[in-house]
């Protein structure tokens, strides 16, 4: 089932002529003649859930915002990307910009705002022009500007360009760099949803989430939701990559076998070799074990109940030759590398795992640096502003507990006995 | 490449139309620091004190703030880079599908280290995270075009097109 990317292999997608022939834009006219009330309960009886990690309820998190107030409302869309592993909202961008405007439109008139900025990274600078294009063709065609086809709805669309930094993706961070500040998190409560952006009630929702909404309206809550599985309905982007014989975005719907999936889709382990693990969910998401991918569902509860997540839908798979030590460091490096550096226990602890991680990798490590470790990620759990430092402490957990010897390999054997490379 | 002191520095026509539409789409002055550091860069090339003080001034902000804002984020340069401007990428399926191995060839190639600058102004080489490419890993950007897929033969074929002068069309690679 292709909704999101039902557009992605035609010809010229990304152009309002395309969009529109394939019926786009019809999803928004009807919303804008349902009133905003039943825009919104259509979106929550459809369970669409946040696709930019967390996995929230869309429609739960437009009803945080207060009724009635003498303020602006804002739309941010993240569309960031940072999470390493991640490659979808991009093919979004790029393949079919007007599904995403008219998801602007949708969730704009739902919730009351008038003002809606798309947060690009930086280095997406041929995804920024192809959407700004677009806007451009929608303001000329009347879609977007004071008066939204006829009906007398106002709203404009910016699109704010990020400079690199991976925090700018936390919903916080991203309010604080529109603002023209370094994007440091902000503490919660209060959420964006009640002082966001110009401390005004704000809507932060990644451009896969809003991209479902033209589906959901014209063909209905009702079928959106009988999609996938009661608690993870529709369907959602895999970006997959690392060791499979087709890396690449797939579009799935939930509820299928784990391993399958990858094996139908991504075409399984390159060259043939045998599975060692699988990072479900970005690099911030918990690994799997091989028999835990082969026995999880593709879903927000399956992976919940194995201890990880299904976060921004970016599978990356280790076969029997990568080194985890290495991959680890890795890891460690770019979450010392990203730490906005306010709060002490993301500071110091993802610069000391990293530190560890490191000399385990070189064969300088000793056997109480894996108590170290566990030790460290301890202190960076639930300790601070925002959740990167959670983000790394998970993984380094995960990796260090199921993989355990792999690491006491590395200390005895005094370095690594893994291909330097494996691609 | 001429030098631009407090002075000289001002947007060009170009720009500075640019600049003052950014101003409109929002409602705070400040909030336009980012578009308009951006719009410097383009311009100036890196932004330099003189130029972080251009851009304060032209916001009414302190400079203070323009400085802190160009540290924190990566892809704002205090200095110049060279003239293709290689960034490689180092996070986690890149290091897999064979990017440490491109690094090596890179320095080797080029004659620097990551951070550094030819004496020519040529190349500059920068790591970077993940470039949101992962499923054509390794991927190298150059100035604002991704190049996936990377091999040696193909770091070769760039480089020396970089070297002619000119950045090749991926397509054509
Ligand atoms: C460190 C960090 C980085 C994040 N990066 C992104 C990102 O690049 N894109 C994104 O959509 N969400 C990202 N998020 C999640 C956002 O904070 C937020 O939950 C999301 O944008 C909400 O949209 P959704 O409900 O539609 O998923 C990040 C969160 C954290 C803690
Ligand atoms: S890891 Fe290199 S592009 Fe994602």
């Amino acid at each position: 089932m292709k909704i999101i990317s039902a557009n992605f292999e035609k010809k010229d997608s990304h152009t309002l002529a395309v969009y529109e022939a394939g019926g786009g834009y019809a999803a928004a006219r009807k919303a804008l003649s349902m009133g905003g009330g039943a825009v919104v309960e259509e979106v929550k009886k459809s369970g669409l859930r946040g696709r930019g990690g967390a996995g929230f309820p869309a429609g739960v998190k437009w009803g945080f915002v207060p009724k009635g107030v003498d303020q602006p409302v804002y739309l941010c869309v993240n569309a960031d990307e940072g999470e390493p592993g991640t490659f979808k909202d991009r093919h979004i961008m790029e393949k079919d910009p007007h599904r995403l405007i008219e998801g602007i439109i949708i969730a704009s008139y739902a919730v009351g705002i008038h003002t809606a900025f798309i947060y690009v990274r930086g280095e997406y600078v041929f995804q920024i022009a192809r959407t700004q294009r677009a806007v451009d063709e929608a303001y000329a065609k009347g879609y977007l500007g004071p008066d939204v086809m006829g009906s007398g709805f106002a709203l404009d669309v910016v699109i704010h360009r990020g400079a690199g930094a991976y925090i700018c993706g936390e919903e916080t961070g991203l309010i604080e760099s529109i603002e023209g500040k370094k994007g440091q998190p902000r503490p919660k409560p209060p959420f964006p949803a009640v002082v966001g952006l110009f401390r005004c009630p704000t809507v932060v929702n990644n451009v896969e989430t809003i991209s479902a909404l033209p589906f959901i309206i014209n063909e209905g809550a009702e079928k959106y939701a009988s999609l996938g599985t009661p608690k993870s309905t529709g369907t959602m982007l895999f970006s997959v990559s690392g060791m499979v014989e087709k890396p690449g975005v797939y579009e799935q719907e939930f509820g299928v076998n784990f391993w399958e999936f990858l094996e139908k889709r991504a075409g399984g382990v390159k060259g043939g070799r045998a599975l060692k693990a699988v990072v479900p969910g970005g690099s911030s998401s918990p690994i799997l074990t091989a028999d835990e991918a082969r026995s999880a569902t593709l879903d927000y509860e399956s992976l919940a109940e194995k201890g990880s997540m299904l976060g921004s839908g970016a599978i990356i798979v280790y076969s029997e030759d990568v080194c985890l030590v290495r991959a680890l460091a890795v890891i460690t490096r770019f979450y010392a590398h990203e730490s906005c550096g306010q709060c002490p226990p993301c500071r110091e602890g993802t610069y000391w795992l990293h530190r560890i991680v490191k000399r385990i990798e070189t064969g300088a490590g000793t056997m109480s640096d894996l108590d170290l470790i566990l030790r460290v990620c301890g202190n960076m759990r639930g300790t601070t502003v925002c959740v990167l430092s959670d983000a790394c402490a998970m993984p380094v957990e995960s990796y260090v507990r199921k993989f355990r010897s792999e690491f006491e390999e590395h200390i005895t054997r005094g370095g690594c006995r893994f291909p330097a490379e494996t691609g | 490449m001429e030098k631009h002191t407090a002075a000289t520095i001002a947007f060009d026509e170009e720009r500075e139309a640019r600049f003052q539409r950014t101003l409109r789409a929002y409602p705070e002055k400040g909030a336009a620091l980012l578009p308009a550091l951006w719009l410097a860069q383009e311009q100036f090339g890196s932004l330099s004190d003189d130029v972080l003080a251009y851009v304060a001034s032209r916001l009414e902000c302190a400079p203070v703030k323009a400085f802190a804002v160009a540290e924190f984020y990566t892809m704002y340069k205090r200095e110049r880079v060279g003239r293709f401007h290689l960034q490689l990428c180092r996070n986690l399926t890149c290091s897999l599908m064979g990017s440490e191995k491109l690094r090596a060839f890179i320095e080797n190639a080029v004659g620097i280290q990551p951070g550094g600058r030819t004496p020519d102004g040529l190349f500059s080489l920068e790591l970077v995270e993940c470039l949101g490419s992962c499923g054509t890993a390794p991927v190298l950007r150059v100035n604002d075009t991704y190049f996936e897929n990377i091999t040696i033969e193909r770091m070769k074929a760039i480089l020396e097109n970089c070297r002619k002068g000119t950045l090749p069309d991926p397509e054509s690679l």
